[in-house]
């Protein structure tokens, strides 16, 4: 396979602030030193692109140094949290803006999909926006025309189709945007967060589109998203942006598995060690919680097709009945349930364990917090609140069916008979 | 491979020549690329069209009003500058006189207006997709080239109606300059505005200017009374009109159509060689800015 694009070295500064007289000094000091033939002085500055940071400098790195290169009909996916930089680097591959230091060169016309129906004018209808949107796009007109019948049929607007679109719902305005970028045919097709839009039935549509794309096209396509279910089914290779660098690069999976590591190094919690001295009003000693996939091990993804387990290790000396149990709550801190031992557990002087085990497709993808309880049958012996902290992610979802999350902390697979 | 031949890089050792662009940080004086501008001509024709077509929909006149705007302007001209005033225009019927200053002021003023907020009104569809952002301001000058072309056939119309009624004007020989002079007023239009729109990227005092700037230049152009009045009348100040290039085009529209006002080759030449070259600037600065534009504006 050919490489069909490289880059080497992007970077991207930004100022921060508003732009007012204070810019024009510093145009005027970056113009005394270009007429002088130096270097442009704000280049050497610059903060690293860290949203929460308080900014103590004027400048910010929006990306540093990216590198990478794409091969011809590969399905590169860009991952990364809000602020990475994944939209800023968009935005350079689909020149609409340039880096401040650096090159890209493509062996392709790259064509973006950036929010789609950028460019749609209200006033004219529905078959006029098809041509006007597929130019801006970067088609010829004989081009839209010989795919005209075809776009009209994918966005399943036919009968509005000679309609202004000011009349239309906001859906059918996103159908028929897609349906003509969909129909776009550059060597390299940039796409951001597009799915996020329309219905099931209509998000099914699309992603078959851009598998189409992609696999019989052999179309290479740059795909952004934070759903990672899609990038999983869609992408071949991933690149995760953390605060405008690249930190990682490898298979699809890998990529989608370190970004979830990583969101989980804040926060989370999948083990925990009790101390003695926690322990010293209770008469039994707890050693350590934790939470797991069955088959895995402890820190690692927990997806919703994994058993989950929960270990507890402890040591009762004294205590004479005792029942563990754990309360389940959901990210807002709401109780989703509590589930208890039902079998007293009878002195034992050495390191005991104790397994719960939660079948899968039982909770919905999300953010979980539990507390860990005991009692003698009758009264509540002990409580430490919010102990774990684990979140459960969607399995990889067949191409063609809904990708999103349902509402509910619970989505239990039943028998239907 | 695929159509892998135009390159417009700036290096081209050996191995750069497969690549079909290149994206960079290097601002070139002028690296247009007429190849892929010429690939977007269909953006451009769909461009004038939905600018011809949107703008009166839902109205009832529809296009009409292209040509109530002049027609009222040379009204109200004729009755204060020389009715009230005085003014004289020779043999030339005053109303006549004021439409044809009033139909190239406008061409010239439409591009100017239209062109010089190109970055700020279109920074939302500028932000999300390529295509050569020149296509824009030129399709502006296409679509008021039409608007300018309805507007001189109601010119035309009442040239023949006054002709009728036994006024006595003609075209003379220089009527062959005529294509010449539209170009220059889309040129200068054209220029002025890609100007303005650059530096209304970053700073936004040159749209504050400009509404009263263009009230005060069509003054300064001469277009409601002939240069030979200010040059009788005001000749320590002649020099402003002289030299303002605009002046030159306008006079030089009624002389050639009318067949009156000061015209010298001089005077033509100049103005070409203005309209030219702020075309030529105004792409520079339009090209260097249309690339980071969209993080300042």
């Amino acid at each position: 396979m050919n490489t069909i694009l490289t880059a080497r070295n992007i970077s991207k500064q930004y100022r921060l602030g508003l732009v007012g007289t204070g810019t024009l000094s510093h145009d005027l000091n970056r113009f005394l030193h270009r007429i002088r033939g130096k270097e442009d002085p704000y280049l050497k500055i610059g903060a690293e692109n860290d949203r929460a940071s308080k900014a103590k400098e004027d400048y910010v790195w929006a990306l540093r140094d990216i590198n990478f290169d794409v091969k011809e009909g590969e399905v590169l996916g860009i991952i990364g949290k809000n602020g990475a930089g994944k939209s800023t680097l968009l935005k350079i591959l689909s020149r609409v803006t340039m880096p401040t230091t650096g090159s890209i060169k493509t062996k392709g016309r790259i064509a973006s999909l950036l929010e789609v129906g950028t460019g749609f004018h209200p006033e004219l209808t529905g078959r006029e926006n098809i041509y006007l949107n597929g130019a801006i796009l970067g088609m010829t007109k004989s081009e839209i025309q010989e795919k005209e019948e075809e776009i009209i049929d994918f966005s399943g607007c036919a009968m509005y189709i000679d309609t202004p679109v000011k009349r239309y719902s906001s859906g059918m305005r996103v159908r028929l945007a897609f349906a003509v970028a969909a129909h776009l045919e550059p060597d390299i097709l940039v796409v951001d967060e597009v799915l996020a839009v329309g219905d099931a039935e209509f998000q099914k549509k699309a992603i078959g589109k851009m598998k189409d794309i992609s696999g019989t096209g052999g179309r290479t396509v740059l795909f952004v998203s934070h759903n990672m279910a899609a990038v999983k089914s869609l992408c071949t290779r991933g690149v995760v942006l953390e605060n405008g660098t690249s930190v990682f690069e490898g298979s699809a999976e890998e990529s989608v598995d370190y970004y979830l590591k990583m969101g989980n190094k804040k926060g989370a919690e999948y083990l925990r060690y009790f101390t003695p001295d926690e322990c010293e009003s209770f008469n039994f000693r707890l050693y350590s919680f934790g939470v797991k996939a069955a088959n895995k091990e402890f820190g690692s993804t927990i997806l919703r097709s994994d058993k989950i387990e929960f270990h507890i290790e402890f040591d009762n000396y004294y205590q004479e009945k005792l029942l563990f149990g754990l309360r389940f709550k959901d990210e807002k801190g709401e109780i989703i349930f509590v589930t208890t031992d039902s079998e007293f557990i009878s002195f034992k002087k050495t390191k005991t364990k104790l397994k719960l085990e939660i079948p899968n497709f039982f909770f919905n993808q999300g953010v979980f917090f539990v507390d860990i309880q005991a009692n003698d049958g009758r009264n509540l012996l002990m409580r430490f609140s919010d102990v774990l902290n684990f979140s459960v992610v969607q399995e990889t979802v067949k191409e063609g069916y809904w990708q999103g999350k349902t509402p509910g902390p619970l989505k239990p697979n039943f028998k239907w008979i | 491979m695929k159509k892998v031949t135009h390159s417009k890089t700036q290096q081209s050792s050996l191995e750069d020549k497969e690549w079909l662009y290149e994206i960079n940080s290097e601002k070139g004086l002028l690296d247009f690329n007429f190849k892929e501008i010429w690939r977007y001509r269909d953006l451009l024709m769909l461009f004038v069209k939905r600018d011809i077509v949107t703008v009166y929909k839902q109205t009832i006149l529809g296009p009409l009003w292209y040509l109530i705007q002049p027609l009222f302007t040379s009204v109200i001209f004729t009755l204060i500058f020389n009715n009230v005033a005085n003014v004289s225009t020779g043999v030339v019927p005053s109303f006549l006189f004021n439409l044809a200053g009033i139909t190239a002021w406008n061409y010239f003023k439409e591009c100017l207006n239209g062109t010089s907020g190109t970055f700020t009104k279109n920074q939302n569809i500028f932000g999300k997709v390529y295509f050569p952002r020149v296509i824009m301001p030129m399709s502006i000058t296409v679509s008021n080239l039409l608007k300018f072309f309805i507007q001189l056939s109601i010119f035309v119309g009442f040239y023949i109606y006054y002709v009728a009624q036994g006024a006595n004007v003609s075209p003379n020989a220089s009527l062959i300059l005529f294509p010449v002079y539209i170009l220059m007023m889309a040129l200068s239009g054209l220029g002025l505005g890609m100007v303005i729109s650059a530096f209304t990227t970053k700073y936004r005092d040159l749209t504050k200017l400009l509404t009263f700037a263009v009230q005060l230049l069509m003054y300064l152009s001469a277009v409601p009374f002939p240069m030979q009045k200010v040059r009788d009348d005001l000749p320590e100040y002649y020099w402003a009109f002289k030299y303002n290039p605009i002046a030159q085009i306008i006079e030089g529209f009624r002389y050639m159509t009318l067949d009156t006002g000061l015209f010298s080759w001089l005077g033509f030449a100049y103005a070409l060689s203005f309209s030219v070259l702020v075309f030529l600037v105004g792409l520079v600065i339009f090209n260097r800015t249309e690339k980071n534009f969209i993080d300042t504006v």
